[in-house]
C-alpha cells in the first residue's frame, strides 16, 4: 500500500488549487519569458514535467538517507543532473529550440517550483506520489503557459504553434511579444483564477452554513 | 562580432536589457520582497554584490578549468555549486556582521541562491561569448539594473496600499500589472542601445 495522496487529489492541487503559476506565484521567470511562441512553451513545459518529476521521484527515493542539513544542496544537484539531460537532449535533437529556449533551459534548475515540490512534498512522500505530485504541478505549469502563449502568438503573429489562424486581414499586435504584454496577460489570468477561486470557496462556505 | 566596450554592456543592462524588464529574470524575489523601499534596497545590493562576484567566479572557472577539460555540458552543476557556496559564505558573514541586515532579509538570503538572475547572468555571460571584462561590466549594470527595477517597485506598491484594488487583482496581480506598465517605459529607452 503506497501512502500518500491519491493521484485524483494530487492532480487536482497541482492543476488548479495549488497551481505553481497561477496561486504560489513561483517560477513565473520561464513563465514569462518563453511565452511568445507555443511551441517554446510546450518544450518547455515538456522539459519542466520531466525534471519536476524525476527530481521528485529521487530526492523521495533518497530522502531517508540524506543529512538534513545538507539536503538542499543534494536536492540541487538532483535537479542539476535532470536539466543537464534535458539540455543535451534538446542540443542533439532540436538545436534550433535549443537556441530559441537560450538560457531558460540552464534556469530550470533555479525554478522555484520544483525545489519547492521537493521540499514541501517529496522530502516527506514516498516515491511514487512524488513523481505524480511533480506530473502534476509540471503540468499546471505547461497548461498556464500555453494559454498564455495562445493569446500572445494568436495576437502578436496571428498563428497557432506556427500555423497561420487569422488572414491577411490581421494586423499583427507587436506589443504582444514585447515583454510588457507577458506581465499583462499573466497578470489578467491571475485575476481571473483568483475571482473564481474566491467564488469556490464562498460556496462551499455556503453549503457548510446551510 | 562587434566588440562591444564593457561600459556600453553596463548602461544596456540597466536600461535596455533590464533583467527583470526584458529578461524575465529573478521575478520570484522581484514580487515577494518589494513591499518595502528599505528591504528591497537591501535585497537588492546583495543582489549585486552576490551577481558580480559569481559572475567573476564562473567566468575564471569555465575558461579555465570547464572548457579546457571538455566539460562544458557540466556548467549548470558547476555554476549552481559556486553560487550556492558563495551565498552560504555571504549568509554567515551578514549574520555576524550585519545583524540588522541579516533580520531585515530573514528567509530571502538563501533565496539568492535561487534566484535565476544570479544563474541567468552567467548563463549569458556564456552565451553571448562576453570577454573577462565586458562579464564584469555585464554582470554589476545586471544587478543595477534589477535593484533600480525592485525599488521602483517598492515605491510604488507603498503608495498603492492606501488605492482600492479589485479582491483577485490584490497582490501578485497588481504587482505584475505595474511590472508590464514599466517595462513599457523601459522600451523607451530600447533606442539608445541594444546588446543581443
Amino acid at each position: 500500500m503506497m501512502k500518500g495522496d491519491s493521484p485524483k487529489k494530487i492532480f487536482k492541487m497541482g492543476l488548479w488549487e495549488d497551481n505553481p503559476i497561477l496561486v504560489q506565484i513561483i517560477g513565473i521567470c520561464s513563465a514569462l519569458a518563453v511565452t511568445n511562441l507555443m511551441i517554446n512553451s510546450l518544450i518547455m513545459g515538456v522539459g519542466l514535467i520531466f525534471v519536476t518529476a524525476l527530481s521528485s521521484f529521487t530526492v523521495s527515493l533518497l530522502r531517508n538517507y540524506t543529512p538534513k542539513h545538507i539536503r538542499m544542496m543534494v536536492q540541487v544537484l538532483i535537479i542539476a543532473a535532470y536539466v543537464i539531460i534535458v539540455d543535451i537532449f534538446l542540443k542533439a535533437y532540436m538545436p534550433e529550440m535549443s537556441k530559441a529556449l537560450g538560457p531558460y533551459v540552464g534556469l530550470i534548475i533555479t525554478n522555484c517550483i520544483i525545489m519547492g515540490r521537493a521540499e514541501a512534498y517529496a522530502q516527506k512522500n514516498s516515491p511514487i506520489p512524488s513523481f505524480l505530485d511533480g506530473v502534476a504541478s509540471g503540468l499546471g505549469y505547461t497548461l498556464v503557459l500555453l494559454v498564455i502563449a495562445f493569446i500572445r502568438e494568436l495576437l502578436g503573429f496571428g498563428t497557432v504553434f506556427g500555423i497561420q489562424v487569422l488572414g491577411e486581414w490581421w494586423t499583427p499586435w507587436t506589443i504582444m511579444i514585447m515583454p510588457p504584454a507577458a506581465f499583462f496577460i499573466l497578470a489578467v489570468v491571475i485575476w481571473i483564477t483568483k475571482t473564481i477561486q474566491e467564488k469556490e470557496k464562498d460556496n462551499e462556505k455556503g453549503q457548510v452554513a446551510n | 562580432m562587434i566588440e562591444l566596450n564593457p561600459f556600453i554592456i553596463f548602461f544596456a543592462a540597466i536600461f535596455t536589457n533590464n533583467m527583470i524588464f526584458s529578461n524575465f529574470l529573478g521575478m520570484c524575489s522581484y514580487i515577494a520582497v518589494s513591499r518595502e523601499i528599505p528591504t528591497s534596497l537591501g535585497l537588492g545590493q546583495a543582489v549585486t554584490f552576490v551577481l558580480t562576484c559569481t559572475t567573476i567566479i564562473n567566468y575564471l572557472i569555465y575558461h579555465y578549468a570547464l572548457l579546457p577539460l571538455g566539460l562544458d555540458y557540466l556548467r549548470f552543476i558547476v555554476f549552481i555549486i559556486s553560487i550556492a557556496a558563495f551565498v552560504q559564505l555571504l549568509e554567515m558573514f551578514v549574520e555576524r556582521y550585519l545583524p540588522n541586515l541579516y533580520y531585515a532579509l530573514g528567509i530571502f538570503l538563501p533565496l539568492i541562491t535561487v534566484n535565476c538572475a544570479i544563474l541567468g547572468v552567467s548563463l549569458f555571460m556564456i552565451i553571448r561569448n562576453y570577454n573577462f571584462l565586458q562579464s564584469i561590466g555585464f554582470s554589476i549594470g545586471s544587478g543595477i539594473g534589477w535593484t533600480l527595477a525592485i525599488v521602483a517597485l517598492a515605491g510604488i506598491r507603498q503608495k498603492l496600499k492606501k488605492a482600492s484594488i479589485p479582491k483577485g487583482l490584490e497582490g501578485p496581480g497588481i504587482t505584475l500589472i505595474i511590472t508590464g506598465l514599466m517595462a513599457l517605459a523601459f522600451i523607451g529607452f530600447s533606442g539608445i542601445v541594444q546588446i543581443q
